[in-house]
C-alpha cells in the first residue's frame, strides 16, 4: 500500500493555490490558529500509524463551531480538501494529511458541556479525551465504557469517526453502541443534530451511519456519550496455557457457558514475554499463551461466574488461575495488556498493529496459519488480542532500516487480513480502514458494495471534499491491484491448510 | 437446510426481478413481511412486495453469540432457536403478531422493555444483505462481533422503513437468557415514579426494565439468582415495593396492555428519561424507565410534538388517528434533503415503500 495519494488510483483531487489558500484562512481565523511552514506543521504530519507521512497545505485549529462552519463553506467555495483530526492517536492513517488538503485539528474543543446523570448522558466537545470522560463523572459513580489502549490521549470525535473499540466491548459494545446524539458540520457548512436527547431520533439512524465514518461524511462538533453506573464488583482471572489452541478453546468454552466476561483478553508467548520484561505484570514466562479474564457485576454474580470461569479455564487446560480481587493486583495484572504495544516496540525497531475480527472458534486456527506466513516471511509476530470479541492484533516486527522490510510487512499484513476475510471475518474490527486497509477493502467488498459506500458519500459530500482517499478505495484502485489479489469466492492462500 | 437455502435462492432472483421491473416501470413496492405493522407510518400506494418466501435460519453457532436468518423468518422461529440454546434477543423486539419476521423487526427498529438498560435492536444488528433499488444483491457488515469496515449500512437500515434498501438477510448479536428474573411493584405518583426510574437507573442494580402505568411503578430484576434476591432487597427495603406479576412484561412487550386497546390515536414519545410527567390530554403509559411515553389522546398533533420537542426528544404518531398528519417527527429541512439523496444513493428510483416515512422520501 502506498501512503501517498495516487490521483490515478485515488482520484483527481483539485490543484490548491496556497498563497491563496493562506490569505483565505488567515481571513476566516485568529492568526495563531492558522500553521502553516514545515516547522510549525510537521507534528501534524501523521497519526497513530507513523509509517506514513504527508506535511498539509496548512494546520487550523479552530476554537469554536462558528468557525468550523465558515472554514467548511470557504474551502467548499474554493474546493479545497478537509482532511479532519482529533489527537491524532489513530492506527490506520485516517488523519494522514495530503499535500494539497486543510488539516483540520479539533483538538481545541476541548470542554464537557453538560454531566446529566438523570440521563445517563454527558454532552461533551471532540477534542475532550476518552479517559477525561470518566474521570469527570466517577464521582457520581459513573463511567463511559469504551476503553481503547490509547485512551488518556485519543479525542472523543476521534472515537467516533473510527468507532473506537477497547477491552471491553464484548460485554459493553464499540463507541456506537455509546453514543446517543452527535452535532456535525457538513462539508458545505450546514450544523445538523443527529439522534436527540432521548434514546433514539427522528428519521434514519444516522448517528450510526457517520460512527465509524472515518472523517468522510461531515465534521463532528459535539457528542453526547451514554454513562453507565460504574459495576459494584470486579475480578480478574489470569490463566496460563501450554498450548495457544487451548487457551482458543476456553475461550469459546466460556462463551458457550453462557458467561458473558467484561474483557477476555489473548497474548501469546512473545507478548507475554516483552510485556513481563517491560512491566513486571506477574506473568507466566514459560507459557505459550496467556488468557486474562475480568468479570463484573453485582457481587453475588461475579462470584459465581468466577468459579464456573476456572472450572472451564481448568477443563480446557490452564496449568494454572490466578485470581486478583484486590484493585491495586487487577491494574497490576491489566499493566501488562494495556502496555503490549510499547513493550513489543522495544523488543523490535518498529512494529506493524493488525486488527482483523474472526468467528471465535477459527482463533486457534487463525493464529497458527498467522504464525505459518510469519514464517514464510522470515518476519516475527506477537500477538495480543481481544480473544472475547474475535478481534485479533497481531504485531508485525520489522526494522524499517532493513531494505525491504517495512514492504514485507505490509504483505504479510496484507496477506493476514486476507486470511481473517476467508473464515468468516473482516479486515477491521476497530482500528478503522484509514489509508492503511484501503486495499484490502477490495477483498472484503464487491464492486457494487462499494459503489454504494461511493453514494452515501456523495449525498453528504458530492465533490469528495472530506478526507478524499479514505475508507473507501476507488474501482480503479480495485482493478489494478486485482491482478495481485484473490478475490472473494476463492481463499487467498491455497497452499495453506483450507479451514 | 440445503431445501431452505435452494428455496431462498429462488426467492431472491425473484423478488429482484420484480425489483427491476418495478425500477424499470418507475412504479412503486410496498415491502411486506408479516403485516403486523401495517399501521405504523403512511401507507404506501405500490404493489406489495412480500418477503414469506425468504425465510429460514442461516447460522446459528451459540458459542459464537450470532444469529443468522433471512428477513422473511418468523421473528418467533428466531426467538426459539435462541431459547433452545438458553439465548435471546435482549432487545425485546414487539412480539404483535405470529406472522412478525425478523425483517419487519429490524426496518421498524423497534425494542421492547430491556431497550434502556440492554441497547437497542439497532445495538445488536451486526450485518445484512439485501437487494439495492436495482435489484443488486449487497452484504454489509457480517457475522463477527466487531467490524468497521465500511460505512455502517446495517444500522442504518435498522429503523429505515424499509424506504431504503430490501432487507433479505440479518446477523443479530445475542447474548444469554439470565437465568432469574423477578418483579416488583408499588403504588405511587407519576412525578415520583419518573424519579425513582432515574434514581435506580443510575446505580449498579440488575434492572431490565421500569414501567409505570395505571398508578404502578413496576421494575423487573434478571441475572443470577444471588444477585437478583440481593437487588430485590434493596428495592423492597428503599422502595417498599413488593413482587408482582410478572406477565405484565410480556403484554407491554405485545403492546396488548389497555392503552394500546384504546380507540383514540396512540402516540409515541421518545424523551430523556428524567423529563418530568408530561402536560398532555388522555391516558399515558411510562416504558424505558422513563425515555419511551405512550399517550393515547385526541390532542392535536402539532401539541404532542411541541411537548416532545420541548423535552428534546420526538414524537411518532403510532397508531391511528388523521393519515394526513405525519406519522413521524418532521426532520428539519437539510436532515431531510439528506435523506432523500441517500434513498436516492439506494434506490435512485424511489421504488421502495415511497412516504412510508416521510410524505417526500
Amino acid at each position: 500500500m502506498s501512503a501517498l495519494h495516487d490521483p490515478r488510483l485515488d482520484g483527481e483531487l483539485p490543484r490548491v493555490d496556497r498563497g491563496r489558500l493562506l490569505a483565505a484562512l488567515r481571513a476566516l481565523l485568529p492568526a495563531e490558529a492558522v500553521l502553516h511552514g514545515n516547522e510549525a506543521i510537521a507534528p501534524f504530519e501523521c497519526d497513530g500509524l507513523s509509517a506514513y507521512r504527508q506535511r498539509p497545505a496548512a494546520v487550523v485549529l479552530p476554537e469554536t463551531v462558528d468557525q468550523v462552519q465558515s472554514l467548511m463553506r470557504r474551502m467548499n467555495d474554493m474546493g479545497v480538501p478537509v482532511v479532519t483530526r482529533g489527537a491524532g492517536t489513530g492506527l490506520s492513517g485516517g488523519a494522514l494529511p495530503l499535500a494539497d488538503a486543510v488539516l483540520l485539528v479539533m483538538t481545541r474543543f476541548s470542554r464537557i458541556l453538560e454531566v446529566d446523570a438523570d440521563n445517563l448522558c454527558a454532552r461533551v466537545q471532540p477534542g475532550v479525551t476518552n479517559a477525561a470522560i470518566s474521570e469527570a463523572v466517577r464521582g457520581l459513580g459513573l463511567y463511559y465504557a469504551p476503553d481503547p489502549s490509547s485512551q488518556i490521549a485519543c479525542s472523543i470525535g476521534g472515537n467516533v469517526a473510527e468507532n473506537a473499540g477497547g477491552v471491553h466491548c464484548l460485554k459493553y459494545g464499540l463507541t456506537v453502541n455509546n453514543v446517543r446524539s452527535l452535532e456535525v458540520v457538513t462539508v458545505d457548512g450546514e450544523r445538523l443534530r443527529l439522534g436527540s436527547a432521548a434514546l433514539d431520533g427522528p428519521g434514519f439512524d444516522l448517528t450510526a451511519l457517520l460512527t465509524g465514518s472515518e472523517g468522510m461524511l461531515g465534521v463532528i462538533t459535539e457528542v453526547t456519550v451514554n454513562l453507565l453506573p460504574v459495576p459494584a464488583c470486579r475480578r480478574v482471572l489470569l490463566a496460563g496455557f501450554d498450548a495457544v489452541g487451548a487457551a482458543g478453546d476456553a475461550v469459546a468454552a466460556i462463551i458457550a457457558a453462557g458467561i458473558v466476561p467484561a474483557g477476555l483478553e489473548m497474548m501469546d508467548a512473545p507478548a507475554i514475554r516483552a510485556a513481563e520484561a517491560f512491566c513486571g505484570a506477574g506473568y507466566p514466562t514459560d507459557a505459550a499463551a496467556i488468557l486474562i479474564c475480568e468479570l463484573d457485576g453485582v457481587e453475588g454474580d461475579v462470584e459465581d461466574e468466577a468459579t464456573r470461569v476456572r472450572a472451564l479455564l481448568a477443563a480446557a487446560g490452564a496449568r494454572d488461575v490466578r485470581e486478583a480481587t484486590e484493585a491495586a493486583e487487577q491494574a497490576r495484572l491489566w499493566q501488562g495488556r494495556k502496555s503490549a504495544f510499547p513493550a513489543v516496540g522495544r523488543i523490535s525497531p518498529d512494529y506493524y498493529c493488525m486488527d482483523g475480527t474472526i468467528p471465535r472458534r477459527e482463533i486457534a486456527r487463525v493464529l497458527q496459519g498467522i504464525s505459518d506466513l510469519a514464517e514464510r516471511y522470515g518476519l516475527g509476530v506477537a500477538n495480543v488480542f481481544h480473544a472475547g470479541d474475535g478481534n485479533l492484533h497481531p504485531l508485525i516486527l520489522y526494522d524499517v532500516m532493513n531494505p525491504g522490510e517495512l514492504e514485507k510487512a505490509e504483505r504479510l499484513g496484507g496477506d493476514i487480513l486476507e486470511l481473517c476475510v476467508s473464515v468468516g471475518g473482516t479486515i477491521t474490527g476497530e482500528h478503522g480502514v484509514g489509508r492503511e486497509k484501503i486495499d484490502q477493502m477490495c477483498v472484503q467488498f464487491s464492486d457494487a458494495e462499494l459503489a454504494a459506500f461511493h453514494g452515501i458519500k456523495a449525498a453528504f459530500d458530492p465533490r469528495g471534499l472530506m478526507n478524499p482517499g479514505k475508507a473507501v478505495p476507488t474501482l480503479a484502485r480495485c482493478a489494478e491491484i486485482g491482478g495481485m489479489h484473490v478475490h472473494r469466492g476463492e481463499l487467498p492462500h491455497p497452499e495453506l491448510e483450507r479451514f | 437446510m440445503a431445501q431452505t437455502k435452494q428455496s431462498g435462492d429462488d426467492a431472491l432472483t425473484s423478488l429482484a426481478g420484480r425489483i427491476r421491473a418495478a425500477a424499470a416501470a418507475g412504479e412503486a413496492l410496498a415491502i411486506r413481511g408479516g403485516g403486523s405493522k401495517d399501521f405504523l407510518g403512511h401507507v404506501v400506494g405500490g404493489a406489495e412486495l412480500g418477503t414469506g418466501d425468504c425465510r429460514g435460519i442461516v447460522a446459528h453457532e451459540p458459542s459464537e453469540l450470532v444469529i443468522t436468518a433471512r428477513a422473511g423468518t418468523p421473528l418467533a422461529d428466531v426467538e426459539a432457536a435462541l431459547a433452545a440454546e438458553g439465548q435471546m434477543l435482549p432487545f425485546e423486539p414487539p412480539r404483535l403478531a405470529a406472522e412478525s419476521t425478523l425483517g419487519g423487526a429490524v426496518a421498524a427498529g423497534l425494542s421492547g422493555p430491556a431497550r434502556p438498560f440492554r441497547g437497542a435492536l439497532r445495538d445488536y444488528v451486526l450485518g445484512c444483505r439485501v437487494l439495492d433499488g436495482r435489484g443488486q444483491p449487497l452484504a454489509f457488515g457480517g457475522r463477527v462481533m466487531k467490524n468497521v469496515a465500511g460505512y455502517d449500512v446495517s444500522r442504518l437500515l435498522a429503523g429505515s422503513m424499509g424506504c431504503l434498501a430490501l432487507l433479505t438477510e440479518v446477523s443479530l448479536k445475542v447474548l444469554p437468557a439470565p437465568p432469574v428474573a423477578v418483579t416488583l411493584a408499588r403504588e405511587c405518583d407519576e412525578a415520583e415514579a419518573i424519579r425513582e426510574m432515574c434514581r435506580l437507573a443510575g446505580q449498579p442494580l440488575p434492572l431490565s426494565a421500569a414501567s409505570y402505568g395505571d398508578g404502578l411503578l413496576r421494575l423487573r430484576l434478571s441475572g443470577a439468582a444471588g444477585a437478583v434476591a440481593a437487588a430485590r432487597r434493596d428495592i423492597e427495603r428503599s422502595l417498599g415495593a413488593g413482587e408482582s406479576d410478572p406477565a405484565h412484561w410480556e403484554a407491554l412487550r405485545g403492546q396488548r396492555t389497555g392503552i394500546f386497546a384504546t380507540p383514540m390515536p396512540l402516540w409515541r414519545l421518545s424523551v430523556p428519561a428524567a423529563t418530568p410527567p408530561l402536560e398532555l390530554p388522555g391516558r399515558q403509559l411510562i416504558d424505558w424507565a422513563g425515555a419511551q411515553r405512550w399517550i393515547a389522546t385526541d390532542a392535536d398533533a402539532h401539541t404532542v410534538r411541541a411537548a416532545a420537542t420541548a423535552a428534546g426528544g420526538h414524537a411518532t404518531r403510532y397508531r391511528g388517528g388523521d393519515d394526513t398528519v405525519p406519522a413521524f417527527h418532521p426532520l428539519p429541512d437539510a436532515l431531510l434533503a439528506l435523506h432523500r439523496r441517500l434513498k436516492a444513493a439506494l434506490d435512485p428510483a424511489g421504488v421502495f415503500n415511497p412516504g412510508r416515512m416521510y410524505g417526500t422520501l
